[in-house]
């Protein structure tokens, strides 16, 4: 058991900075420009993400606080559905290998799917699924807001489309997260946890690697980091209307877009994918 | 059990200019909720294009007893509806 | 059907009914609509919001079994199809409270007594969905013998269960179409498919048949209820409009009832064919149904984990209209 003595060793997390330091993290093996391919991941990332949100809010179905809840939570599980379907088509276009959405969507194993690690967190209380969907359509807005001003026509135009689906979901959950901070004094700790939790899996939203960059470069899609600015003022007003506690800590756990995912995503594809890997082959 | 949320009436006007028309009820914790709600609820259809909502207890009804008296003398005023009056056909639409 | 058993209140003979009583009688058989703020019988608002409620209670009960295909339906397109579906229940269920409330009794109280086991839902819905068949078999069947009861059920004396009711067959006609369209490609395709369509219809077929209740041509409940029109049809003439509406769907979908005494009866123009196990129906209405205990519980579970979140924002609601009065003084 070699990594006994580490946990032992009172200074680790200073031997540890020192060996950082010496070493600079690993170089990234240089891509090569691979155009179409970039372009291919970043639909992947925009149209998994929706995906695996859409999926998770979905599981709400029938087991909502209230019935008015239920409904206009299917409402946003349902603009997300939809807002897959056009993201991953287009993504099989781009590609040019013939996979369609649902081949993209129900073919593929864990390490090929980019969303973003924040989606596949699992649902918690309702507060916590309230309080995910608000840091996510603060990010989306923006992000949809930068794509509908894409190079790429087919871009901007499901950009503008789903904007429009995508404003409302900021608005309501804004509005809840607001109203839930405020209210009880139980419902404000919910709410306080929930941020607390998943704030380290929203630094994820404003990391760009290569191929973000070259998106950026071709005005295809808006430079991550760019959605920073916009995303924390609306988290400044909502939160401060909210009397919740931004988390000091800038911690992120990064990996969903490049592949590398929480142990959650492989229970979700087991669900989501059974009956297409139990028939091979079925039309349905 | 803990306090309710209230409950709304629902007012929709549709695509086409009309009035806006009763549709149903749901429960929200206030006006701008109730608003929300309605719109997931009940304009899934693409229903409508402007919501009302007014809490339950605020609609003050004609009382059902006095229907008779309410509403029958307007039977009697025939004249009001424009079949009333023979138009010969040579004058033409009117 | 979603309101199975409902008891009616004292069905009386004219000559024991009161002047207020007759009046209220002629006004129903003449067609008029009864409005929430007018005067009714104790009995027939007793027996409305036992059926409202049930009915109600079928419709969120019912998005269990559907919506636990929800995450594993196959395709995008089926997928946003039962989400949306098993939205429209919850809506449908919405509706049916709103039109219950009318009467006097608050949805809390109505969702407090399902939670209790003290008001029923349909039968059907503590049956499990095993496989994606069932959620043909579910749409074809189950709507289709919900849709049976409540196209009459648009023209039932109370206004507000009546308007309820056109709402919601209007919403539900996508339903059962839904329904049969996943059977068409079931049966059309792999034969391990149509296996599984014909596997949902063999477990499906009787728990359908038993919606409609047992036989009520002797039951003076229904009698009564017919008189007020909060009941349209008698069980078995829906059963056998079912039947007969059922069984050349199934023969185009190339699939075979699970009845070896199914055949066709020229003289009464109507199909001839096997009762369910009624001892099995009361054993799922005594709650020992395959999915009771989960059904219940996931409703209750659902409720009580809720509460925090419906109470957060009542308070929030009153501490803001506090505030407001208070800047406005």
């Amino acid at each position: 058991m070699p990594s006994l003595p580490d946990m032992t060793t009172p200074q680790v997390a200073e031997l540890a900075r020192h060996q950082a330091e010496a070493h600079p993290a690993h170089p990234t093996v240089p891509q090569p420009d691979e155009g179409q391919e970039a372009f291919f991941e970043t639909l992947l990332r925009i149209g998994d993400s929706a995906l695996v949100l859409g999926h998770r809010v979905s599981e709400w179905c029938g087991h909502s606080p209230a019935l008015e809840e239920d409904i206009a939570l299917a409402n946003v599980a349902l603009d997300l559905i939809g807002q897959t379907q056009l993201w991953l088509g287009l993504a099989g276009e781009v590609e040019g290998q013939g996979r369609s959405a649902d081949d993209l969507a129900y073919l593929r194993d864990a390490w090929d799917f980019r969303n973003l690690l924040i989606c596949e967190r699992p649902n918690g209380d309702f507060g916590h699924t309230l309080m995910r969907q608000f840091l996510f359509d603060a990010w989306h807005h923006e992000l949809l807001k930068g794509l509908a001003a894409s190079s790429d026509p087919r871009v901007a135009e499901i950009a503008a489309k789903a904007g429009k689906e995508v404003a409302y979901h900021l608005e309501r959950s804004s509005d809840l997260v607001v109203r839930l901070g405020d209210g009880t004094e139980e419902s404000h700790r919910r709410m306080q946890q929930a941020l607390d939790a998943l704030w380290p899996y929203a630094g994820e939203m404003f990391l760009g690697d290569d191929k973000d960059a070259q998106m950026a470069a071709r005005g295809i899609a808006p430079d991550p980091a760019s959605l920073r600015a916009g995303w924390d003022a609306t988290l400044r007003h909502v939160l401060g209307e909210a009397t919740l506690q931004i988390p000091a800590s800038d911690f992120a756990h990064k990996g969903g877009k490049q592949g590398i995912h929480t142990e959650h995503l492989g229970y979700i594809l087991a669900e989501m994918q059974f009956l297409q890997r139990a028939y091979p082959g079925a039309s349905w | 059990m803990s306090k309710e949320w209230p409950l709304w009436e629902v007012f929709i006007r549709g695509q086409h200019g009309l009035n806006h028309r009763h549709v149903g009820s749901l429960h929200a914790p206030d006006a701008e909720m109730a608003i929300m709600n309605a719109r997931d609820v009940y304009t899934r259809r693409n229903e409508g294009v402007s919501i009302w909502v007014v809490p339950s207890a605020q609609i003050t009804a004609s009382s059902p007893s006095e229907k008779g008296p309410l509403f029958e003398p307007s039977n009697a005023k025939v004249y009001r509806h424009p079949t009333f009056f023979d138009i010969p056909e040579e004058v033409g639409h009117m | 059907m979603y309101a199975q058993l409902v008891k009616s209140e004292g069905m009386k003979a004219r000559e024991e009914m009161t002047p207020q009583e007759i009046a209220f009688q002629e006004r129903i058989d003449r067609g008029e609509k009864i409005e929430p703020k007018e005067w009714m019988p104790e009995g027939y608002r007793k027996t409305l919001v036992r059926q409202i409620g049930q009915h109600a209670h079928s419709e969120i009960v019912g998005q269990l079994p559907e919506g636990n295909w929800i995450t594993r339906a196959p395709t995008l397109e089926r997928k946003a199809i039962l989400l949306a579906k098993v939205q429209d229940e919850a809506g449908h269920g919405l509706y049916l409270y709103s039109a219950a409330e009318t009467l006097g009794v608050s949805r809390d109280e109505l969702m407090e007594l399902l939670h209790a086991g003290k008001m029923k839902y349909s039968s059907i819905f503590n049956y499990p969905t095993l496989t994606w068949a069932d959620m043909g078999a579910v749409g074809w069947l189950v709507d289709g013998a919900a849709i049976m009861n409540q196209v009459p059920l648009q023209r039932t004396s109370y206004g507000p269960y009546s308007r309820a009711m056109i709402r919601i067959c209007k919403e539900e006609s996508f339903h059962q179409r839904q329904g049969y369209a996943v059977m068409m490609k079931l049966a059309q395709g792999t034969p391990a498919q149509k296996r599984m369509a014909q596997d949902a219809l063999n477990r499906f077929w009787y728990p359908a048949l038993m919606m409609f209740g047992p036989s009520d041509k002797d039951s003076v409940h229904s009698a009564q209820s017919m008189a007020w029109k909060i009941k349209i049809n008698t069980n078995d003439e829906l059963r056998q409009k079912f039947v007969d509406q059922t069984v050349p769907q199934a023969e185009y979908l190339g699939l075979t009832v699970p009845d070896p005494d199914l055949k066709w009866n020229e003289e009464k123009g109507g199909h001839d064919f096997s009762e369910p196990d009624w001892s099995e129906f009361f054993d799922v209405i005594a709650g020992n149904g395959p999915c009771n205990k989960d059904r219940l519980g996931a409703r209750v579970k659902a409720w009580e984990d809720g509460a925090w979140f419906r109470e957060g924002l009542m308070a929030h609601a009153e501490k803001a209209a506090a505030r407001r009065a208070q800047a406005a003084e």
